[in-house]
């Protein structure tokens, strides 16, 4: 491992591993707050840092189309987007994953218009979790210049061959700066070689590829693009072990369980406000409360079983995101209370926090607040939003 | 001295091996045509893109596919964005003597793929561009599009009592493309192929962006006879409606020239889209015709001085 830390942004961190990985085709199109990946890639690039075919598309419906092709033809290939971008890509996402296309793409987690605003939450890449993609998260730029590096390897795993979405909270991980271990680029080189594509247009043997199938063969392509997904966990995990051999550093795969074994209480999260969560763990612990955090890696591959597994001992679950399904409750908390159906016996209470929306700050107050409801009783109804700080309502 | 088909495929150059086989097009169908014939131009190192619409559709039916070549449908706005990133991966690989290829329909091209077309060009890609068309939505039924003709009737621009047709004139996209600065852009006509095929070997020599804009009638959507195909894309230049032009690093050229022009009518009547045309919008398609040809001729007068 390289001995210095380097004092980056997560943006930075980013830019720092795509260059590691060595993608032949980036496409780009701006949107704040991912626009500084791509700008410090084109600076490589314009200064003969980094070899690379780099594209500046008109649209991000074009820029994923791009490396669609270029994917087809069997190359590596990176993009970035946001909030509006994303959705703006949101055909060519389900078409990226029904096509199997191992691209990579960090998406800055910002708000969706309207009302418009360029701050982060999480409410972009939620809405689109059913797109096929794998979706990672991050918890800060340390991570994410590691997850980066391993979304290249999950994705063109030959078990898995999807695009990787990883997710980085938009400012508060884009925009922050933290010391950051690069790794060497020869460890890099060992831990992820050039891609190898088990197919490709190919002049020798030329392929239709992004076909269409009707009633009696479209199921089987879903079923193999499901098996890909559930595939995803298990290799995640290899991955992780590999690049904590090679570069030094894991994560445990698509959880991190942080005193869950006997907590109580537990708060499931994501993304960058793990770190504060896990301070205020600590100092619950510290006066003896029996408190503790999930933090999930992967939304997609949803990782059910190693969630049932950590809240084995919890009686009552807060999971805090920064996103609201508007007519229902947090999307993670209904997937966490989907996986925790199956546990025999016994049936922990799930309650979902919305908070963050649109960069507004949570605080560890916030945090001791959430753990205060926790011990509560009254839930007045089932899924009921728990609304996290949310600042004054004008009512009309 | 009359060649037989072998024969005569071979003096085109073309190989005996169909590159575009198998798919299931409606009978007469002018697409089709130009697929065939642009990929006999191109041979076998190509690789194509293909949007949503009629192309794909008749050919990419899993597990049939009727392209013998490197061929992927790309999402319906997405042709030249994908034709973009196939060429920088070519790049990428150091692939040569490599051709990038993609045929989407006017609305394809016109409407919703005008966005990325534009960027590609924009770029100097090196990719050919061939909107085949057939001057509505076909694969979904014969909508109205961008590049549907006054006076057409569709299932979006009926022929009523208040409205007769289509009420646009056909958006230029020839001379879209062209004031892009674009390395090579043509028209070109699947009634007169061997046209139609020097310009696709133009574009194929061509170092930067190529657009081929190929008339490419549709007998179901037009509502003709399907043998009259190769007739109706014939008239249409003939006729004046479809000027034949090329646009050739900042130079503008007519690549067949019409001192009289055809009847508009032999063309207008054995098309069911335009039998509720009246004397009077017969008479604007005339003058549109006519304006449009004096346009282009004052351009290429003011350019010869
Ligand atoms: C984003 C999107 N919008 C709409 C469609 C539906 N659609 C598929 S093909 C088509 C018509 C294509 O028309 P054109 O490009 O002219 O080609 P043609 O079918 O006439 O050959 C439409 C509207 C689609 N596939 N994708
Ligand atoms: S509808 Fe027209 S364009 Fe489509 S396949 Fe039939 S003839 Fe060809
Ligand atoms: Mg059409």
């Amino acid at each position: 491992m390289n001995k210095e830390k380097e004092f980056l942004s997560g943006n930075e961190a980013v830019a720092a591993a795509v260059a590691l990985a060595r993608p032949e085709v980036i496409a780009v199109y701006p949107i704040t707050p991912q626009t500084t990946i791509v700008e410090k890639l084109a600076e490589w690039v314009a200064n003969g840092k980094i070899q690379t075919q780099y594209l500046n598309m008109e649209s991000e419906h074009s820029a994923l189309s791009a490396v669609m092709g270029a994917s087809a033809m069997g190359v590596r290939t990176f993009t970035s987007t946001s909030s509006q971008g994303l959705l703006y890509m949101s055909e060519c996402l389900h078409y990226a994953a029904g096509g199997r296309f191992p691209i990579v793409m960090v998406n800055a987690n910002r708000a969706v218009a309207l009302p418009w605003s360029i701050f982060g939450d999480q409410r972009d890449s939620i809405s689109q979790l059913e797109s096929g993609w794998i979706q990672l998260y991050a918890e800060n730029a340390q991570e994410a210049l590691d997850l980066t590096l391993q979304s290249f390897a999950i994705a063109e795993h030959p078990e898995v061959m999807l695009p990787v979405m990883l997710n980085v909270d938009g400012f508060s991980l884009t925009h922050t700066y933290e010391p950051v271990h690069v790794p060497l680029a020869e460890k890099v080189n060992q831990f992820l070689p050039p891609y190898a594509p088990t197919f490709r247009m190919d002049l020798e043997h030329p392929l239709s590829l992004g076909f269409s199938a009707g009633p009696r063969d479209n199921t089987a392509f879903k079923i193999k693009q499901h098996r890909a997904q559930l595939n995803a966990e298990k290799v995640l995990e290899q991955v992780d072990r590999k690049y904590g051999e090679i570069i030094g550093r894991s994560y445990g795969g698509a959880v991190e369980s942080y005193y869950t074994e006997d907590a109580e209480r537990t708060i499931v999260t994501l993304g960058s406000i793990s770190g504060l969560v896990r301070d205020v763990v600590d100092t619950l612990r510290a006066a003896g409360e029996k408190v503790g955090l999930l933090r999930l890696r992967s939304l997609r591959p949803f990782p059910a079983a190693r969630i049932r597994e950590a809240l084995a001992a919890t009686s009552r679950i807060g999971v805090l995101e920064k996103n609201v399904s508007a007519g229902y409750e947090g999307t993670v908390a209904t997937h966490v209370r989907g996986a925790l159906q199956t546990l025999q016996g016994r049936q922990p209470q799930v309650r979902s926090f919305t908070g963050g929306l649109s960069g507004r700050d949570i605080s560890a107050k916030d945090i001791r607040e959430i753990y205060a409801d926790l011990q509560s009783d009254t839930q007045s109804t089932e899924n009921e939003v728990h609304w996290v700080d949310p600042g004054v309502i004008y009512e009309s | 001295m009359s060649l037989d088909l072998s024969e005569r495929i071979a003096k085109l150059g073309f190989s005996q091996k169909e590159l575009f086989v198998g798919h299931k097009a409606c009978a007469g169908c002018g697409g089709t045509v130009a697929v065939r014939l642009a990929l006999q131009t191109l041979g076998p190192r190509v690789f194509v893109g293909v949007p949503a619409g009629c192309m794909s559709a008749v050919a990419f039916l899993y597990p049939q596919m009727a392209f013998g070549v490197n061929a992927m449908i790309s999402t319906f706005a997405g042709t030249a964005s994908l034709l973009t990133g196939i060429r920088a991966a070519a790049d990428a690989q150091g692939l040569r003597d490599v051709h990038v290829v993609g045929f989407s329909g006017d609305g394809g091209t016109a409407d919703i793929g005008i966005q990325a077309l534009s960027g590609a060009v924009e770029r100097g890609d090196k990719i050919i561009y061939i909107c085949y068309d057939n001057e509505a939505y076909m694969n979904t039924g014969i909508q109205s599009s961008g590049a549907t003709p006054f006076g057409a009737s569709t299932t979006t621009s009926p022929a009523g009592s208040v409205y007769h047709g289509n009420q646009k004139n056909k958006k230029d996209m020839f001379e879209i493309i062209a004031a892009h600065g674009i390395a090579y852009a043509a028209t070109a006509s699947i009634g007169y192929p061997q046209d139609y095929i020097r310009k696709v070997k133009k574009a194929a020599e061509t170092d930067g962006t190529s657009y081929i804009h190929v008339l490419a009638p549709c007998p179901t959507g037009w509502g003709c006879a399907t043998e009259l195909t190769a007739e109706l894309a014939r008239l249409a230049v003939d006729t004046g409606l479809w000027p034949l032009q090329e646009y050739t690093a900042g130079t503008y050229a007519i690549s067949k020239d019409l001192s009289t022009f055809k009847p508009i009518e032999e063309y207008l009547r054995v098309q069911k889209r335009y039998r509720h045309l009246l004397p009077e919008e017969i008479e604007k398609i005339v003058a549109n015709r006519d304006h449009h040809w004096e346009r282009i001729r004052n351009r290429l007068r003011s350019t010869a001085n």
